[in-house]
């Protein structure tokens, strides 16, 4: 796998400074031919400001790049690809009205004719262990499929380095072990990997190297196989870290409860939810996981009210609101979050004062009259930044000026403080640095500990394990029968989320 | 080279600098413009934006022109604005104001010659009313059928022309005109007169209303559940709904404001400054108010001020066409430049220019 000395990407010293922060100070590594190569770090950490550097979307401050010995600075992307650096985005960047192989020509400078494109597509699909059907339309196609364009438009071009955006945030744990074995296939064939996450199990087992990172500095470079979850997890975030602290206690009543919930998205290629039915208890967290796109926007639009269905099919506190709109639903004491942040659960361009207003005016009576107590708005702003310890300089700033993180504990710490009896959050913790992470997860447990009925749609298992007492999965906008957690494995788990959406004979042929 | 780098917090100085900016850039190009056509520009500009405000000789008549002149335009923008920043766009305001002067006008004429003290008020509201009806058109079309508001709204402008050309010369046309078209002459019946309440300063119940409006919105708008769910669903339409705002009713609301807004305009241009319905009693004010909406960056007090630089530039410039001989045209593209550079420069309150250099690709 490594070779012997020899070096593919060489980065050293690179700089890259905004306006108020420091993403990257004097970084510098070295990927060798083949090398699955990890960067490590809590997400501000400067790993994408760095591997777009790489890439050619951002351009160094200072500092040099070498790639086979050359000099390597790429203008743009389209000159990294020239010199066989690809890349996939963890955002895809595809067309769901247009079928695949016109997905994947649109990346291309000079496409082939539709016909030749298609084949050489299902070419490489099948060496690789990624079967992809090139007519089908892009919007039909589950999360890990849409990866498999991506991942199939960079092949095509023979890279000889790949950076990967966290690749395993949308796959169930079936897709991520194929992932895997086209990942070490294309390893061993020569090409290096450069392998962006946070997901520390992962890295372990698939990476040979690891570069740990720290606010846009090196903090360490290290083999991760021959170091624990922990030591990876505490060199990136450079504190010891507590696992969230659960009591168990009797559950109450029914809070919220669903029955039968059929409604069409609102979106042309989402997924109608079909007949949902589920019940929360007072105290109890219930934990939804499943692919992106199998119906969680659409779960959570139903349960916030943005989406109506008849009375009876979601009662909260036995009383029927199935048809009531979101501030209704607020009064009852039904809160929700969620999962995009900015334009969702936050307006971009407005301060977080006026963000705090958005879904607190109802339940913290900040309007009398219809007119809003701007006082009382900013002295619930500056108690959610307080108890949340949201890092902002202050609560006129704009949302859009926060990181992930921050802005999330922000939005999850708005609905948390309005002493909610129902709590319904959507990837809670998505694009947020572990010890944020780790925040707002104690934070959900607290409120469940004083009563709340809390659900958590997540994509994330690990999450679900950690917190959730019972677990449910969503697959093609059904929800599988609630199981409790404890006693679950990864298997199980994984067909509940629907197994590997018909993959499980793509290595077979190529071990 | 320059790169234009997008700021974390809008910057609050250039939102507020650009206008200014806009006006100064407007000035430079505009001399330039009047240069080429052989007219000194320094003259040019100095003619249309200090003379009708301080010319011994012109400023007598031109002063008071300005509050007439920016009063329709300032209470139409104001309702216009908060459409169009909620994202609702009512381009047919002119449409409305001509509606609003039909229906008060009518709704007055009903009564002639009576000296009842409530036909002025009744014709006040429907005016109002009349404007907030051709508004619910583009509104219900939109709200039911998904229609585009912007096209249902333009296209009902050149239905209310074609009306008001028929109101003209037929259902009120004046019995004692002669034949002439035309309605009575509302100004000089005393029951539905819009008179000049202080002598010389051109101030009527019109610019009395576009005052109320301009302070009444920015309430609305700073203080306001209501002017925040508009400011939202511009911003942020999906976090409005999340908010629980009602896209539906926020369209009705919006265009219905408007609307009577455009409405009671028309009304008192009308009974004021040009007295009576004819053929083309209106001056274009509903589609100059776009410009000074946008021109005042959709805030009340930027319009209040938009409104009063507008009506400037049409008073100056028809000033510099009787002083200098300036063709139209070149009035009409001077106030174009106007809103071309406030458009150009709006992107520094969102970015900053930085010079810098692309590497060779």
């Amino acid at each position: 796998m490594t070779g012997t000395g020899e070096v593919l990407l060489r980065v050293e010293g690179l700089t890259k400074a905004y306006p108020g922060v420091v993403a990257n100070s004097d970084v510098s590594f070295a990927v060798a031919p083949g090398e699955v190569h990890a960067l490590l770090g809590e997400n501000g950490a400067g790993k994408s400001t760095l591997v777009k550097m790489i890439y050619g979307l951002v351009k160094p401050d200072s500092g040099t790049m070498t790639l086979r010995g050359a000099a390597y600075a790429p203008a743009k992307p389209g000159s990294a690809r020239q010199q066989g650096v690809a890349m996939v985005f963890q955002h895809f960047s595809l067309f769901e009205a247009l079928n695949v192989a016109e997905n994947v020509a649109l990346g291309m400078q000079h496409p082939p004719r539709m016909r030749a494109l298609a084949s050489r597509i299902r070419q490489v699909s099948q060496d690789y262990g990624l079967p992809l059907d090139p007519d089908r339309l892009v919007g039909d196609l589950s999360a890990g499929e849409r990866q498999r364009v991506e991942i199939i438009r960079c092949l095509l071009q023979d890279p000889k380095l790949l950076i990967m955006d966290e690749p395993t945030s949308v796959l169930t744990p079936q897709e991520v072990d194929i992932l895997f074995q086209t990942l070490r296939q294309l390893s061993a064939e020569g090409t290096a990997i450069l392998y962006i996450s946070h997901k520390l199990e992962e890295i372990r087992a698939l990476c040979d190297t690891a570069t740990i990172l720290r606010r846009g500095k090196v903090v360490a470079t290290c083999t991760p196989r021959e170091k624990s979850a922990r030591d990876l997890a505490e060199m990136m975030v450079g504190e010891t870290l507590t696992p969230p602290a659960r009591s168990a206690k009797a559950k109450g009543a029914v809070a919220l409860e669903v029955s039968g919930l059929s409604v069409r998205s609102p979106n042309p290629f989402g997924t109608a939810l079909k007949n949902v039915s589920f019940s929360v208890r007072k105290g109890e967290i219930l934990g939804i996981a499943g692919v992106a796109g199998n119906g969680q926007d659409e779960l959570l639009l139903a349960l916030s009210g943005e989406l109506r269905t008849a009375r009876d099919t979601i009662r909260i506190n036995d009383a029927g609101c199935g048809d009531a709109g979101p501030n209704e639903r607020r009064r009852a004491g039904l809160v929700a979050a969620p999962e995009e942040r900015l334009g969702h659960a936050a307006a971009p361009d407005m301060s977080l004062t006026e963000n705090a207003l958005l879904s607190g005016a109802s339940r913290k009576g900040l309007v009398s009259r219809g007119l809003i107590d701007w006082a009382a708005t900013r002295a619930f702003a500056g108690q959610i930044v307080d108890r949340f310890d949201v890092r902002t300089p202050g609560i006129w700033v704009a949302a859009r000026a926060l990181s992930g993180g921050n802005l999330q504990k922000f939005v999850v710490g708005r609905e948390l403080s309005q002493a909610p009896a129902i709590v319904v959050v959507n990837q809670p913790t998505w694009g947020v640095d572990a010890s944020a992470a780790a925040a707002i997860r104690q934070a959900l447990i607290d409120r469940a500990a004083e009563g709340a009925a809390v659900v958590v749609i997540s994509q994330d298992l690990d999450e679900l394990l950690e917190i959730a007492d019972r677990f449910a999965a969503l697959n093609g906008g059904r929800l599988t029968e609630p199981r409790p957690t404890q006693g679950l494995t990864v298997d199980e788990i994984g067909l509940m989320m629907g197994g590997a959406h018909g993959m499980e004979v793509a290595h077979h042929v190529h071990p | 080279m320059f790169i234009l780098e997008k700021r974390p917090t809008p910057s609050r100085f250039w939102t507020a600098a650009t206008p200014v900016l806009a006006v100064i850039l407007t000035m430079i190009a505009g001399g330039l413009m009047f240069a080429i056509l052989g007219k000194d520009p320094v003259e040019a500009i100095r003619t249309i934006f200090w003379d009708p405000l301080f010319d011994p000789q012109f400023a007598s008549y031109s002063r008071p022109q300005l509050l007439v002149k920016a009063g329709p335009l300032i209470l139409i923008a104001i309702g216009l604005s908060l459409g169009f920043r909620a994202g609702i766009w009512n381009i047919g305001a002119e449409g409305q104001y001509i509606m609003g002067a039909i229906f008060g006008a009518a709704a007055g004429l009903a009564f002639y010659p009576s000296e009842n003290r409530l036909i002025f008020p009744l014709m006040v509201v429907a005016g109002a009313f009349g404007g907030w009806v051709w508004a619910m058109i583009p509104a219900i079309l939109r709200t039911r059928f998904r229609t585009n508001e912007i096209l249902v709204s333009l296209l009902l402008v050149y239905v209310a022309q074609s009306l008001l050309a028929s109101m003209a010369l037929g259902a009120l046309r004046s019995p004692e005109g002669g034949g002439f078209p035309g309605s009575r002459n509302l100004s000089q019946w005393p029951a539905s007169a819009n008179p000049e309440l202080i002598a010389g300063t051109g101030m009527h119940w019109g610019v009395v209303a576009a005052f109320i409006a301009v302070i009444a919105s920015y309430i609305l708008l700073q203080r306001h559940i209501l002017g925040f769910h508009i400011r939202l669903a511009g911003e942020a339409p999906r976090a409005a709904r999340f908010a629980g705002v009602n896209p539906n009713r926020l369209v009705v609301l919006c265009m219905g404001i408007s609307g009577a807004l455009a409405g009671l305009a028309g009304l008192f241009e009308v009974t004021g400054p040009a007295g009576q319905i004819s053929i083309d009693f209106n001056s274009g004010y509903g589609f100059t108010a776009i410009i000074v909406a946008f021109l005042g960056r959709l805030n009340p007090i930027g319009i209040l001020l938009a409104g009063l630089l507008m009506a400037l530039t049409y008073i100056g410039g028809e000033l510099a066409q009787f002083m200098l001989g300036l063709p139209s045209a070149a009035i009409q593209a001077f106030q174009g430049m106007l809103l071309f550079f406030l458009l150009a420069v709006d992107m520094l309150g969102n970015y900053r220019i930085r010079l810098g250099f692309g590497r060779a690709a």
